[in-house]
């Protein structure tokens, strides 16, 4: 009994020292985002919220270009999502629904394209902006991201339509629908929890890239994102680092709240292994 | 492996580009294209934005590319001199040795530690449970530039927390200490950000198989006198084999092709102490503009991927058994 007693305890212990390495650097970066700048100055830092202010983040939005970059992520983000969403679809439905020659190759190239090491692609992606005067546009941007989020997202509503018992289409088709009224009417209702969690990952990845947006958008600073603004956070805000955890906080927001909905599922769809960036 | 195919005479590929309009389908387009007008938008996008530019990249690594060939165009083929150039770089070769040790040391801690953060959440009770998952999504979900951001701050040198902690714990040459300024402390902050931000997905994904171990096996293991570790070494890790080799490859590729984290906290510096294989094709294409080398660095770096690529492969269709 008392082994077991001690055993619980230091179980416990450990797990709550997990717990604080894992959102102390989360909650330090909360915390100094409300805190006022004499506090965050202060000789001996306070590790709780005694005096709230709301004032680096009025600092942070009314930063040169807040908003105009954090439309630019949001407009990317969600057209590159929505576009590999309605191409993956079409895609997912044949792979998962019909039979054809080569459609294993075709999946084995969907999880190579999964796999691919976009970081070692950064030079010839240049190279190929300037020629086709995409340099500085957020079209180039999307159409990345949107490459970056198809294969994910062809592998992951392969995996939901699967699911969907196929006689339910059939049944459809016998009433009377044909393939495609089938899908509208039947399957795609079903598929639709699956659209929404797919989609929301794939606006996480598209939210948070930095490595094309910082390299392709150089000369016209208006085509900015948020990740690119937000590293070159010391020519902004110097060393205000209050307005600097506002903004931080404010663009890990969406993100936060996109994970915890989608907690339950976080760990089902990682098998495939696409979620992180 | 085998799927059976429909007996299907030769099939063209997709002869339309864009997406087909499904809604207009009649009778009069044979089924059978029907599959290949649906994954047509997915080939051409991948062949435009993916294949393309990796061929690009492997011409652009066999010609003589500067900033002259990128404005004016019209770049000479010089054949293997990139190859040559880097490969006889004594500098290249130390960038590989670092990336190497930088994946072995961030994959080594980043393994262990999910091991045994997966088994503390399971022999948790449920609301500690909860509580320490919850954790660690949190971590999980912070996007990389956030946490470089949050990093730099925690570590700054005058009013960063942790050289107050440090310094309050007795460790005084830590007072104002500029962990930035200096090689090995730079390497180190990003292996911990690194290994901070990759635990939480290997840990859930870990203990999420363990809870597919059935509960019989360690119970009779208790039985027979095993203790924890012998129960790990002997039960658990032989059965969830496959699903470490997993992970492990994919932390592998994902340390070895590592950009963000290093370009936005140190560009590779001070001094090349954290200049890994990416970071340094990238420095090398957009600061010397030498887009040749900069391109042949990566093919080397995608050659070496490649490796933990096909492992990674043969154990999912292992795993899968079926595509």
């Amino acid at each position: 009994m008392r082994t077991s007693l001690g055993r619980k305890l230091s179980l416990n212990t450990l797990a709550l020292i997990v717990f604080a390495f894992s959102v102390f650097p989360v909650y330090w970066m909360v915390l100094t985002a409300f805190k006022p700048t004499k506090d965050i100055q202060a000789e001996t830092p306070s590790f709780f919220p005694t005096n709230i202010t709301f004032a680096h983040f009025g600092t942070a939005v009314n930063a040169d270009g807040f908003w105009l970059f954090w439309r630019n992520s949001a407009l990317v983000a969600v057209t590159a999502v929505l576009l590999s969403l309605v191409v993956a679809c079409l895609a997912a439905y044949a792979v998962a629904r019909m039979k054809w020659r080569g459609r294993q190759a075709f999946i084995l190239m969907v999880f190579i394209a999964q796999m691919t090491p976009w970081e070692a692609l950064l030079i010839p992606m240049y190279v190929i902006a300037r020629d086709t005067d995409m340099l500085d546009k957020l079209t180039m941007l999307t159409l990345i991201y949107f490459m970056v989020t198809l294969p994910f997202t062809i592998v992951t509503l392969r995996g939901f339509l699967k699911a969907i018992p196929i006689e339910l289409e059939e049944a459809a088709q016998v009433d009377g629908c044909n393939q495609f009224q089938a899908f509208r009417r039947i399957v795609f209702p079903l598929l639709a929890p699956g659209l929404l969690s797919t989609s929301l990952f794939g606006f996480i990845t598209a939210w948070n890239e930095f490595a094309f947006a910082n390299l392709l958008i150089i000369k016209n600073q208006d085509q900015r994102t948020l990740p690119v603004w937000l590293s070159s956070f010391s020519n902004t805000f110097g060393t205000d680092w209050g307005a600097t955890m506002a903004a931080a906080t404010l663009f890990m927001l969406p993100v936060l709240l996109i994970f915890l909905v989608l907690q339950g599922r976080v760990t089902a769809g990682v098998a495939a292994g696409a979620v992180k960036g | 492996m085998a799927v059976t195919h429909v007996e299907t005479p030769e099939t063209p590929v997709a002869p339309h580009a864009g997406p087909p309009a499904a809604g207009r389908r009649g009778p009069a387009l044979p089924v059978r294209l029907l599959p290949y007008l649906l994954i047509a938008p997915t080939v051409l996008g991948t062949a435009y934005l993916l294949v393309y530019p990796l061929i690009r990249n492997l011409v652009i690594s066999f010609q003589k590319f500067g900033i002259a060939q990128l404005i004016r165009g019209g770049a000479d083929f010089v054949g293997f001199d990139n190859y040559r150039q880097i490969l006889s770089d004594r500098m290249f070769w130390s960038v590989v040795l670092r990336t190497f040790v930088f994946t072995a040391i961030n994959v080594t801690l980043i393994m262990v530690l999910a091991t045994l953060v997966a088994l503390l959440i399971g022999a948790l009770g449920k609301g500690m449970r909860l509580a320490v998952m919850g954790g660690l999504v949190v971590a999980w979900a912070i996007p990389v530039i956030a946490a470089t951001t949050v990093f730099q701050w925690l570590f700054q040198s005058q009013l960063g927390v942790v050289n107050w902690v440090l310094v309050a714990l007795g460790f005084e040459q830590f007072d104002g200490y500029a962990w930035f300024a200096n090689g090995t402390s730079t390497f180190a902050i990003i292996v911990v950000l690194i290994v901070w931000q990759s635990v939480p997905f290997a840990a859930l994904t870990l203990y999420a198989a363990m809870t597919t171990v059935p509960k019989e096996l360690h119970e009779s293991a208790q039985i027979d006198g095993a203790g924890g570790v012998k129960t790990f070494t002997l039960i658990t890790f032989p059965i969830l084999r496959p699903m470490f080799g997993l992970i492990f490859c994919l932390e592998v590729i994902w340390v070895f092709k590592c950009f963000v984290q290093i370009w936005a906290i140190s560009q590779g510096g001070p001094g090349n102490a954290t200049l890994t294989l990416p970071v340094y094709a990238y420095q090398v294409a957009q600061s010397l503009n030498r887009y040749d080398l900069g391109a042949a660095i990566s093919m080397v770096t995608v050659l070496i991927l490649a490796v933990a690529l096909l492992a990674y492969f043969r154990q999912m269709f292992k795993e899968e058994g079926e595509l």
